[in-house]
């Protein structure tokens, strides 16, 4: 028998969305330390692309970070509707601010709110824009299990400072915490 | 820390340009909440009541309120305050959208504006960064167009920008300040705002917002989440669709209009059109609307459809709310929603108000229809209905011609036409163009309501309790067996008692008394939500709302740490409700000026009617003349307030 993994899904009804942004607040609220202490949009692992009057209101919800830019650019026209170049990507990336704490700059990444019955921007969005499910995929043997949070921040730190750099400044860090 | 507010001000100085973020003392949170609470009182300590609408010294300031960038559902109202060029009273349109969120989280509650520019500017907020741009090349440019240009030229997709259009750039008492899907239209702020040659305020913030009990609240929430999800799955039944709902009236989702067609007057608040919502009407219009409609959209973390993207043909595209879609339509005479889809862009780029324009619009037709304007004010003017009115705003917005004298809104441009003009500018209170409704017997609350509150607009008054009461007792007994919103049950048995006809029907029922405390109530909610900048249409605007006294307290405390109840909370909106009295008061605001159109009702009652202005007085603690008295100003730690009021013999010894 095939081996099986849960993966937790969020289906998005963009043509209910009403552009409110309330999943941004309520992401960036549990996310807060400690829970709900504070509220900032712009750390949201959820984001709502808007255009208003070309009729743009698309979640979009933060992927794998990527350390460089694509190479190519795509633009899609939907119904009539040109959404710009990167609009439904996931990706915390060089080429864009999005899914990037605005204080340090590290990749922000959506864990589906690890824990809770169901991600908070799922619970707080009212017009069923957002529905969560969890479904059985079959996994190949050999995939690679997906990186936490620490160690995504990691991996984006080493790919901007280079791997020695972070692992001598964590030793130090380590020094003189003992200190 | 700081909870909910921020704790600074931005304070521009646009004869300098100095720019200074100011930190703001804690204690006026306690005392004023925020929002509307905090700018009246600025305005009470910086502007004298000598200083005029268009001196520099007339104080703008858009304010964002205490709920602003948390997670309460709906807290997305900017208050603008400024002394009106219209009334020359403290104005506080209110827009909602997405711009006061993003103010706190660039690190301010308010943006002070004082002194004029020499040349046209925006203001660009980014974060810690604020710049005074040139805005030479904005000059000219609609409201809308100008919000987009903004965003392309800063490369900020997500700043929000609220703009004025070419009413504002020429000074029309019925400018707006345009934001995203909303407007802050009421008494000229775009006028103030264009007088100090500001074409744009754009802002970008990307900081936290704390919260005290940040779990306490979301758990609040929780329940608010529930109550709003309940009511928009349970219309209220026994009342007329639009008021059926909660939000602002849905104007957007509805396509039924036989109320407001038939109800609200046409032209110049003049014709009642009983039997105009014909099937064909119904068909022609519905079809009209929903063709027009691309999206349902909300403000800022709110779940409700207040606003639509339209989408006409041969129309850039736009966004409209509430039944702006109705009022040139109305006011012009013309039979087809095709017209206010039309118009409504023009409107919006021109960035004038929707209530009081059309009705300007209509004066001067009528004006001219009775010869006191002539063929050579109304020269190049197309003679349709629909084309009159497109010539006729375009005058305004621009001030041309006839459109100079019209642009200062009905009451200022009757007295400068004379010739018998006063008698055409009959539906204003305190110089201000109202809702154009003609009704027949007089309504003890509707006459409160209209002539006591600062806001000089029945919308921003009303709201909890039904406009009207239920004929039958079990409708009366269904609607207050679910009513947790009222301070007390006494409210209860007021409905209960409440009859369409006979002894316990208006205008001798709900009795002064208890006319007083229904208007109080309602009253005190509009101060909060405008103290949060919560959404009317979430607390004080609709039946049974989300938002109420009884949950207010918890949140305020829950959000800011601040010792809250029911007591507390209503004494502090009462100190900025009376602070902002005053204010008016010492610009000459008196009891002869509260009054409603003397055509509102048929039927008056000028006895009854002095005897509810004295007994509601009586009862908010103002004296004969609608002045708070020293004892209530004393109660709400205002003797500041007092002796301010003595000193400038407003309040006189032994008189109160």
């Amino acid at each position: 028998m095939a081996k099986t993994k849960k993966i937790k899904r969020i289906k998005i009804d963009a043509d209910r969305c009403n552009g409110c942004r309330g999943c941004e607040i309520a992401c960036s609220a549990y996310h807060s330390e400690p829970r709900f202490s504070s509220i900032n949009p712009a750390k949201s692992r959820i984001q709502v692309i808007t255009h208003r009057l070309r009729n743009i209101w698309l979640p979009v919800f933060a992927g794998e970070y990527a350390p460089a830019e694509c190479m190519g650019r795509d633009v899609y026209t939907i119904d009539g509707t040109e959404y710009d170049e990167c609009a439904f990507c996931r990706a915390a990336c060089p080429s864009r601010d999005l899914f990037k704490d605005p204080d340090s700059g590290l990749p922000l990444k959506c864990d589906m709110c690890e824990g809770e019955d169901e991600p908070w921007c799922v619970k707080w969005c009212l017009n069923d824009v957002l529905t969560f499910e969890e479904v059985e995929v079959p996994v190949e043997d050999d995939e690679p299990e997906a990186l936490g949070e620490v160690e995504l921040g990691l991996e984006a730190l080493a790919n901007k400072h280079g791997l020695n750099k972070v692992m001598e400044t964590l030793a130090r860090m380590q020094v003189a915490k003992k200190a | 820390m700081r909870y909910a507010e921020v704790g600074y001000n931005l304070e521009i100085d646009l004869a300098t340009g100095n720019i200074e973020r100011v930190e703001t003392d804690p204690k006026m949170m306690e005392l004023h909440l925020g929002g509307l609470g905090t700018s009246v009182k600025l305005h009470w300590d910086r502007v004298p009541p000598e200083t005029k609408p268009f001196d520099d010294e007339n104080l703008l300031i858009f304010s964002s309120g205490l709920f602003n960038a948390t997670p309460a559902f709906s807290a997305n109202r900017t208050v603008v305050t400024f002394v009106s060029p219209q009334s020359e009273l403290l104005a506080y349109p209110m827009m909602g959208g997405f711009w006061s969120a993003e103010l706190k989280h660039a690190g301010y509650d308010k943006v002070l504006l004082r002194n004029k520019s020499p040349k046209w500017v925006y203001i660009w907020i980014n974060n810690d960064k604020v710049e005074i741009r040139d805005a030479s090349h904005l000059v000219g440019r609609g409201a809308l167009e100008t919000q987009d240009l903004i965003r392309a030229e800063l490369k900020q997709p997500n700043a929000q920008v609220a703009a004025i259009g070419l009413a504002g750039e020429n000074r029309v008492f019925t400018a707006s300040i345009e934001q995203s899907r909303s407007s802050a239209s009421r008494l000229g702020g775009g006028a103030v705002m264009g007088d100090k040659k500001i074409k744009a305020i754009a802002v970008r913030g990307t900081k936290d917002i704390n919260l005290y009990d940040g779990a306490e609240f979301m758990r609040l929430m929780g329940e608010v989440s529930d109550y709003i999800t309940y009511r928009n799955t349970h219309p209220i039944p026994d009342v007329m669709t639009i008021l059926s709902g909660i939000g602002s009236p849905q104007e957007m989702v509805h396509t039924d209009e036989q109320w407001h067609t038939e109800n609200f007057m046409w032209g110049n608040a003049r014709t009642r059109r009983r039997g105009f919502w014909t099937d064909q009407i119904n068909e022609s219009w519905s079809t009209t609307q929903t063709d027009s409609i691309k999206r349902l959209i909300s403000c800022y973390n709110c779940p409700q459809h207040c606003g639509a993207l339209i989408n006409y043909p041969n129309v850039p595209r736009y966004m409209m709310k509430c039944f702006s879609k109705l009022t040139y339509a109305m006011a012009a005479y013309v039979d087809n929603l095709d017209f206010g889809f039309k118009i409504g862009h023009l409107a919006a780029e021109y960035g004038v108000d929707g209530f009081s324009t059309p009705q300007i619009l209509a004066f001067g037709v009528e004006l001219y229809e009775n010869g006191i304007l002539t063929d050579k004010d109304f020269a190049g003017c197309p003679k349709d209905n629909e084309g009159r009115f497109f010539w006729l705003l375009e005058r305004v917005a621009k001030r041309e011609g006839i459109g100079d004298v019209l642009a200062n809104g009905t009451y200022w441009a009757a007295k400068e036409i004379g010739n018998g003009a006063e008698e055409f500018a009959h539906n204003n209170i305190k110089k201000h163009e109202q809702l154009p409704l003609k009704l027949g017997m007089l309504d003890p609350l509707y006459f409160l309501m209209y002539s006591t509150n600062e806001k000089i607009s029945i919308t921003q008054i009303e709201g909890n309790w039904p406009q009207a009461a239920f004929p039958e007792m079990d409708q009366r007994q269904r609607f207050v067996e679910d009513w947790p919103q009222v301070p007390n049950d006494n409210f209860k048995e007021y409905l209960l008692n409440w009859e369409p006809r006979g002894e316990k029907a208006i205008p001798y029922y709900p009795t002064p008394d208890i006319a007083s405390e229904i208007v109080d109530w309602m009253e005190m909610l509009h101060n909060i939500d405008d103290a949060l900048c919560i959404c009317a249409g979430m607390g004080s605007f609709c039946l049974k709302p989300p938002y109420h006294i009884h949950n207010y307290p918890k949140l305020i405390a829950a959000a800011t740490g601040l010792e809250m109840d029911e007591d507390i909370l209503k004494k502090t909106v009462n100190r900025s409700r009376n602070l902002h009295r005053a204010f008016n008061n010492l610009r000459g605001m008196r009891r002869a000026d509260e009054k409603p159109p003397e055509d509102h009702w048929k039927r008056r009652f000028p006895e009854l009617e002095e005897e509810l202005l004295t007994t509601y007085y009586q009862y908010k603690g103002w004296n004969y003349d609608g002045v708070p008295t020293r004892e209530r100003l004393h109660e709400l730690g205002l003797d500041y307030v007092a002796e301010e009021l003595s000193k400038r013999g407003v309040l006189k010894d032994g008189q109160d």
